[in-house]
C-alpha cells in the first residue's frame, strides 16, 4: 500500500516555520516513515507541474506557511487547496499575516520605494522591480504584489489553524503524532476549523509569574526596567506584555525567561480582534483618572501598531471582515 | 448569513403617527423585511400606525400565537422607551421576552434625517441588523432577589427628615445619615417661612425631634457614606462616623462644656458668618442630636496641647480627646438621596460689593439676623451691630437667571425676597425697595402674599441692578449705598440711596454633588443637579434602580415641594419593600473558566464588586447577583473569556453583518 502524501509549502514568510519543522529532530523520521513527501520545495526537488499532475485531494496533509503577498502565492494557495485533503494554515504568517501583514499599513508602491531606497541599498540607477521585463531572450515576468497581505484563510478554505511564529516544535511533534494516530485509526481528527497545536486560554495561564491586582502608572520598555523582578507579572512592572491576550501553547517561553510576550501565538479562542482586546485590557488597568496623565502613560507605548498588531494586522477587523473580503475580492 | 436555525421571525414597522412615516417609507421597509429577509427566517412583516397601542401590541401577540413566531423585531422608537412594552407583549403571548428586539428607526433614523429615500434605506439596514441579531438571541430568565427592608436616607434636611419619618412610621427601619452635627438643613437657619410666615423652628423642630427619637430611625449625624456596593434590594453601605470627641452615651446635653469653653470662633456654618460659636458647639440649642462636637482646628487642646476645660467641666466625663473615626457597614434595600443645595457665592458678582461693602448682606445672613435666636436676637441692624437702617434694598436673582453665573431660576428667591420685605417693614417700618427682574409667585397662596407685601408699601422697581456702590456723587449720597438700576417700567436709570442691601442669592448644586452622584451611581445634569429618571413622570427616581432623590438635590424648590418629594420617595421605597422582591434583568456577564487565564486584569474593574479571583484555581468568577451587566469586564478581558448575555459577540457581530448587508440589491 502506498503511503499517504505529505506537502509543505511556503509563501510570504521568513522560513522559520520550515526550520521549526526540522527542529522536531528524529520525529521527522516518523513523517518519512508514514508519508510519501509529494512536495516540499525547501527539503526536496519537485515542480509545480508535478503537483498539478496529482488527483484532487491526493495529498492527505499540506502544511502551508506564509502569507498571501503576491499573485503567485494566491495561485499556489488555490492549487494546494485543490490537491490537499487537509490544508493546515501553519504558523503566524499563514494564520494572521504576521510581520509581512504589517506591510498593510502602507500602500504597496510605498513599500517598494522604501525597500529600494534604504541607506544600505546599492541602487545607483534607482530601479524598481517590474512585473514584465523584456530581455534579449524574450519576455520574463515576476508575480505582482497584491495590494495588501491576506491570510491563507482569507483566500481559500482552511481545515486547521496552527498558530505560532514559529509553532513550537513540541506542538508540531504532537500534531504529527496525532495525524499518524488518526491514520492508524487510533484517534479522531478535531472538527474542521479548529486551532491545533495550541491551548485555549492565554499565555498567562502557563506563565509562572505571580499575578496581583493591576494598577499601571507608567509603561516602560523592558531595558528601562532594571532589574526586572523575576517573580512578578511583567505587565504589573509596567512592561507591556501581550501575554494576557495571546493564545497559550508556547509554555510561556518569553515571560519565563524574563522577556515580555509579543503575541506570536495570536488571539485566544473567541477573540475577534486581538489588538482591540489588548488595547481595552491595557487601558483598563491604567491607574489614573486624569486625561492628561492617561495620555502621558499611553505615550509609554511608542509604537501601538507594533505593540498590538505585530502579528495580527492582516487578520484584524481593520482589514474588513473576512466575509466582506470574500464577497468583493476573490 | 443564512439562518440555519430555521426561525420564524415577525417584523413590525411602526409609523409612530407621522413621527417615523414622515421621513421613512414604512411600506418599503415592511416589504424589504418580508421579501429581502425571508431567507433569514422572516415569515411575516407588518406596518401599523402605533405599534405601542393596544391593537398594535395585540398584532404581535396574535401572530406569535397563530403563526408560531419564535423571534420578534419591532422597528419603532428607542429601546429606552418601549423595549419593555414589546417584550411584555411577547411574554403575554408565551414567547420569552428576550427573543424580542427593538430596532430604533425613530431616534436613529427619522428624527435625524430629512432625505426620505436615504432614510428609508438606513431604516432597512437597521431592521436587517436587528433581524440578524435576534436570530442569535437566547431565551433568558429574569432573576428574582429579595429586597432588604431597611432604607438609607442621606441628608437630614427637611426632605430627608420627611422621607425618613414616612418610612419609619410605616414600621420600617431607616438609617438617616447627616454630614453635619445636627439634622435640619437650611430650614433650621430660617426665621419665618413664606407664604404663611409660621416660624421655621416651630414647624421644623418637632420633626427633628421625632426623627432623632424614633425607634425605627438610626440617626447618624457627623457621618458620611464612603462606599456603596451591591444593587437594588441589596446595597451594602459603608458609613464613616467622624469623631465628635465625646462619648454620646454619657453626654446629657447639659451644654456646660459649651458655656465654659474659652474659645469663640466666627460661625461660618449655621450662623452664616454673622455670629459666633465656641470651639465645642452644637449648631443651636435645638440641635438634634443634642451632643456637641469639638472643632479641632480651633480647640486649644488640639492646637496647643493645653486647656481641657470641657473635660474638666463635664459632669459626666463624656469628653474623649482620643476618639477616632469609626466605620460601619450596613445593609439596605433602597437609598434616598436628599443632600440639598449650596448657596451661590455672592462675592462673584463683584459689582454688588458683597464682602467689600459692609452693609451688603446675603439672604442667608439676613435669615440669621431676623431669627429671634440668632446673633442679633432678631434685630435688623447694620454690620456695626447696633444701627437700625432706615432704607433697605433687596435684590433678586443674584447669581440666577444670569448667563455669567447660573442660567436657571432659583425658584424661591422671589418669595424669599418678599418675605424679607415684609419682615423689614414689620420690624422697622423702614422704606423697602425690592429690585426684581420678573416676579415669580406661582404656587399656592404665593401671589396673594405678593399682593399683601405690595399693600404694605414696599416699593418695587423692575430692573436688573447694575451696581451697588458707596462712592457718593453728591453730598446727599454720602454714607449711603447707592443702587444703580434701570427702572424698566418707567424707562429711566435710577440711583437709589439705601442703608442696607440684601442679596437674594441663588441655589446651587452641592459642591460635591458630582462625587456623591458617582458614589451612588447616578448622574447629574449639566448644571450639576441630580438627574431624574424622567423629568415629568418620574421625578424622584434615578436611572439606577433602588436609588431615589428628593428635595433640592434635584433642583431649586421650596419647602412644600421638598417635603412632597420626601414623601413621594418614601412611598416608592415602601412600594419596593412591600413587593418583597425585585426582578433583575438577566443581562449578566459570566467568565468561561476554561478560557480564563487568571491574568487578573478584570479584577479591580467591576463597579459593583461582582468579580472575585479564585486563588486556588487561578481563575476569576462573577457573582451573577451582583453583576449589573454594565459590560466593563467583557470589554476588558483580553482572553475573551467573559461574555455578556444579551450582548454576546455573536449577537453584535451578526447585527453588524446585518447593518452592512446590501439592502438595495434585493429591493430591485
Ligand atoms: C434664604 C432662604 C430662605 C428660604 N426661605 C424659604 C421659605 O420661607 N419657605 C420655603 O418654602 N422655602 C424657603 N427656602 C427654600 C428651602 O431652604 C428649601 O426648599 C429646603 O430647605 C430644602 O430642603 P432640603 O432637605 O432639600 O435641603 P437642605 O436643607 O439643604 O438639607 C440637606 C441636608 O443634607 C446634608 N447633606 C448634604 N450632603 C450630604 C452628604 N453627602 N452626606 C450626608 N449629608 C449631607 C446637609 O448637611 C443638609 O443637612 C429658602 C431658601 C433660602 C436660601
Ligand atoms: S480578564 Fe479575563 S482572563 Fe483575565 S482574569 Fe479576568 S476573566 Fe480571566
Ligand atoms: S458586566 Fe462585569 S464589570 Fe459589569 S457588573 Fe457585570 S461583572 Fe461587573
Amino acid at each position: 500500500m502506498s503511503k499517504p502524501k505529505f506537502a509543505m509549502y511556503w509563501s510570504g514568510s521568513c522560513g522559520g516555520c520550515e526550520i521549526a519543522v526540522i527542529n522536531i529532530h528524529e520525529k521527522i523520521l516518523d513523517v518519512d516513515a508514514n508519508f510519501d513527501i509529494a512536495f516540499w520545495p525547501v527539503a526536496m526537488d519537485a515542480k509545480v507541474k508535478d503537483v498539478e499532475a496529482l488527483e484532487d485531494e491526493e495529498i492527505l496533509l499540506c502544511l502551508w506557511n506564509g502569507s498571501i503577498r503576491n499573485e503567485e502565492n494566491e495561485h499556489m494557495a488555490h492549487l494546494m487547496r485543490k490537491k490537499s485533503k487537509l490544508l493546515v494554515s501553519f504558523g503566524s504568517c499563514a494564520t494572521e499575516g504576521c510581520i509581512p501583514g504589517l506591510g498593510n499599513l502602507f500602500p504597496v508602491a510605498e513599500l517598494i520605494d522604501t525597500a529600494y531606497t534604504t541607506l544600505t541599498t546599492d541602487n545607483p540607477d534607482n530601479i524598481r522591480p517590474q512585473t514584465v521585463t523584456q530581455v534579449p531572450e524574450g519576455e520574463i515576468t515576476i508575480p505582482a504584489m497584491k495590494d495588501r497581505v491576506h491570510t491563507l484563510a482569507q483566500v481559500v478554505d482552511v481545515d486547521y489553524f496552527m498558530p505560532g511564529c514559529p509553532p513550537e516544535s513540541h506542538q508540531i511533534a504532537a500534531v504529527i503524532d496525532l495525524v499518524i494516530e488518526v491514520l492508524q485509526g487510533k484517534a479522531e481528527l478535531p472538527p474542521k476549523g479548529a486551532v491545533i497545536g495550541a491551548g485555549h486560554s492565554t499565555v498567562c495561564e502557563e506563565c509562572p509569574r505571580q499575578r496581583n491586582l493591576k494598577a499601571i502608572k507608567a509603561f516602560r520598555r523592558i531595558q528601562d526596567v532594571a532589574p526586572l523582578d523575576p517573580e512578578l507579572c511583567i505587565l504589573e512592572q509596567g512592561v507591556p506584555c501581550n501575554g494576557p491576550a495571546t493564545r497559550s501553547g508556547c509554555k510561556a517561553r518569553c515571560p519565563s525567561v524574563g522577556a515580555q510576550c509579543i503575541g506570536c501565538y495570536g488571539p485566544a479562542e473567541g477573540v475577534v480582534d486581538y489588538g482591540a482586546r489588548l488595547i481595552t485590557a491595557f487601558a483598563s488597568v491604567i491607574d489614573s483618572k486624569d486625561p492628561e496623565e492617561i495620555e502621558q502613560i499611553l505615550d509609554g507605548i511608542p509604537d501601538p501598531a507594533g505593540q498590538f498588531y505585530r502579528f495580527n494586522l492582516a487578520d484584524s477587523l481593520f482589514q474588513a471582515g473576512a466575509p466582506a473580503f470574500k464577497k468583493n475580492e476573490v | 448569513m443564512s439562518n440555519d436555525k430555521t426561525n420564524k421571525i415577525g417584523v413590525y414597522v411602526c409609523h409612530c403617527g407621522t413621527n417615523i412615516s414622515h421621513t421613512v417609507d414604512v411600506a418599503k421597509v415592511r416589504d424589504w423585511a418580508a421579501e429581502g429577509l425571508g431567507s433569514e427566517g422572516v415569515v411575516i412583516a407588518r406596518d401599523y400606525k402605533f405599534m405601542c397601542s393596544s391593537p398594535g401590541q395585540e398584532l404581535i401577540e396574535q401572530d406569535i400565537k397563530e403563526l408560531g413566531l419564535d423571534r420578534v423585531v419591532v422597528a419603532a422608537c428607542s429601546p429606552h422607551l418601549h423595549e419593555l412594552t414589546f417584550r411584555n407583549a411577547s411574554k403575554r403571548a408565551g414567547l420569552n421576552p428576550y427573543l424580542t428586539e427593538l430596532a430604533s428607526i425613530r431616534e436613529q433614523v427619522s428624527w435625524v434625517h430629512t432625505d426620505k429615500e436615504a432614510a428609508t434605506e438606513k431604516a432597512k439596514a437597521v431592521v436587517t441588523g436587528a433581524v440578524e441579531r435576534v436570530i442569535e438571541n437566547e431565551p433568558l430568565e429574569e432573576l428574582k432577589v429579595a429586597i432588604h427592608p431597611d432604607t438609607l436616607v442621606v441628608g437630614g434636611g427637611i426632605a430627608g427628615i420627611q422621607a425618613a419619618l414616612e418610612i419609619a412610621n410605616a414600621g420600617k427601619k431607616v438609617w438617616l445619615v447627616e454630614r453635619e452635627a445636627s439634622i435640619g438643613g437650611h430650614m433650621a437657619q430660617f426665621d419665618k417661612t413664606f407664604p404663611t410666615l409660621d416660624c421655621a423652628a416651630c414647624i421644623l423642630t418637632p420633626r427633628m425631634f421625632e426623627a432623632g427619637n424614633h425607634p425605627n430611625i438610626e440617626l447618624m449625624t457627623w457621618s458620611e457614606v464612603t462606599n456603596v456596593a451591591g444593587y437594588v434590594g441589596n446595597f451594602s453601605v459603608t458609613i464613616k462616623k467622624k469623631p465628635r470627641y465625646l462619648k454620646e452615651e454619657l453626654c446629657t446635653g447639659c451644654r456646660i462644656c459649651i458655656e465654659k469653653c474659652p474659645t469663640k470662633v466666627v460661625d461660618q456654618g449655621y450662623e452664616a458668618g454673622i455670629g459666633y460659636r465656641k470651639a465645642i458647639y452644637t449648631s443651636s440649642a435645638q440641635a438634634v442630636p443634642k451632643y456637641p462636637v469639638i472643632d479641632t482646628e480651633n480647640c486649644n487642646f488640639f492646637q496647643k496641647g493645653t486647656c481641657k476645660v470641657c473635660e474638666k467641666s463635664c459632669p459626666t466625663e463624656a469628653i474623649d480627646y482620643e476618639q477616632k473615626e469609626e466605620f460601619l457597614t450596613v445593609d439596605v434595600g433602597n437609598i434616598i438621596l436628599a443632600t440639598g443645595y449650596d448657596l451661590f457665592d455672592a462675592r462673584k458678582v463683584s459689582n454688588y460689593g458683597y464682602g467689600r461693602l459692609p452693609n451688603v448682606f446675603t439672604s442667608i445672613e439676613f435669615e440669621r439676623m431676623c431669627n429671634a435666636a440668632g446673633p442679633t436676637s432678631g434685630d435688623i441692624v447694620l454690620r456695626d451691630g447696633k444701627t437700625t437702617p432706615k432704607t433697605v434694598g433687596i435684590i433678586h436673582c443674584v447669581g440666577s437667571r444670569d448667563r455669567n453665573y447660573n442660567n436657571y431660576c432659583s425658584n424661591i428667591c422671589c418669595m424669599q425676597s418678599l418675605k424679607f420685605a415684609h419682615l423689614v417693614k414689620e420690624r422697622t417700618g423702614d422704606t423697602v425697595y425690592d429690585f426684581y427682574i420678573d416676579m415669580r409667585t406661582p404656587m399656592k397662596a404665593y401671589d396673594e402674599f405678593y399682593q399683601r407685601v405690595l399693600e404694605e408699601g414696599t416699593l418695587f422697581v423692575r430692573g436688573k441692578v447694575a451696581q451697588v456702590t458707596d462712592a457718593a456723587r453728591k453730598a446727599s449720597e454720602e454714607g449711603k449705598l447707592m443702587v444703580q438700576v434701570e427702572d424698566t417700567l418707567i424707562g429711566k436709570q435710577r440711583r437709589i440711596p439705601v442703608d442696607m442691601v440684601i442679596l437674594s442669592i441663588g441655589m446651587e448644586p452641592r459642591h460635591d454633588a458630582k462625587e456623591t452622584g458617582k458614589l451612588f451611581g447616578i448622574g447629574c445634569s449639566a448644571n450639576g443637579w441630580f438627574t431624574e429618571k424622567h423629568a415629568k413622570l418620574d421625578p424622584i427616581s434615578t436611572m439606577t434602580e433602588g436609588i431615589f432623590i428628593a428635595g433640592t438635590a434635584t433642583g431649586p424648590k421650596d419647602i412644600p415641594t421638598s417635603v412632597a418629594q420626601g414623601s413621594a420617595a418614601a412611598a416608592r421605597v415602601l412600594n419596593m419593600i412591600m413587593r418583597g422582591e425585585v426582578t433583575l434583568e438577566p443581562i449578566k456577564a459570566s467568565v468561561y473558566q476554561g478560557q480564563c487565564s487568571g491574568c487578573r486584569i478584570c479584577n479591580s474593574l467591576c463597579p459593583f464588586n461582582a468579580i472575585t479571583f479564585l486563588e486556588d484555581r487561578k481563575v476569576s468568577e462573577i457573582n451573577p447577583a451582583l453583576c449589573q451587566g454594565c459590560g466593563t469586564c467583557v470589554a476588558a478581558c483580553p482572553a475573551g473569556a467573559i461574555s455578556g448575555t444579551g450582548f454576546s459577540n455573536d449577537q453584535i457581530l451578526a447585527q453588524i453583518d446585518g447593518l452592512l448587508m446590501d439592502v438595495t440589491l434585493a429591493d430591485a
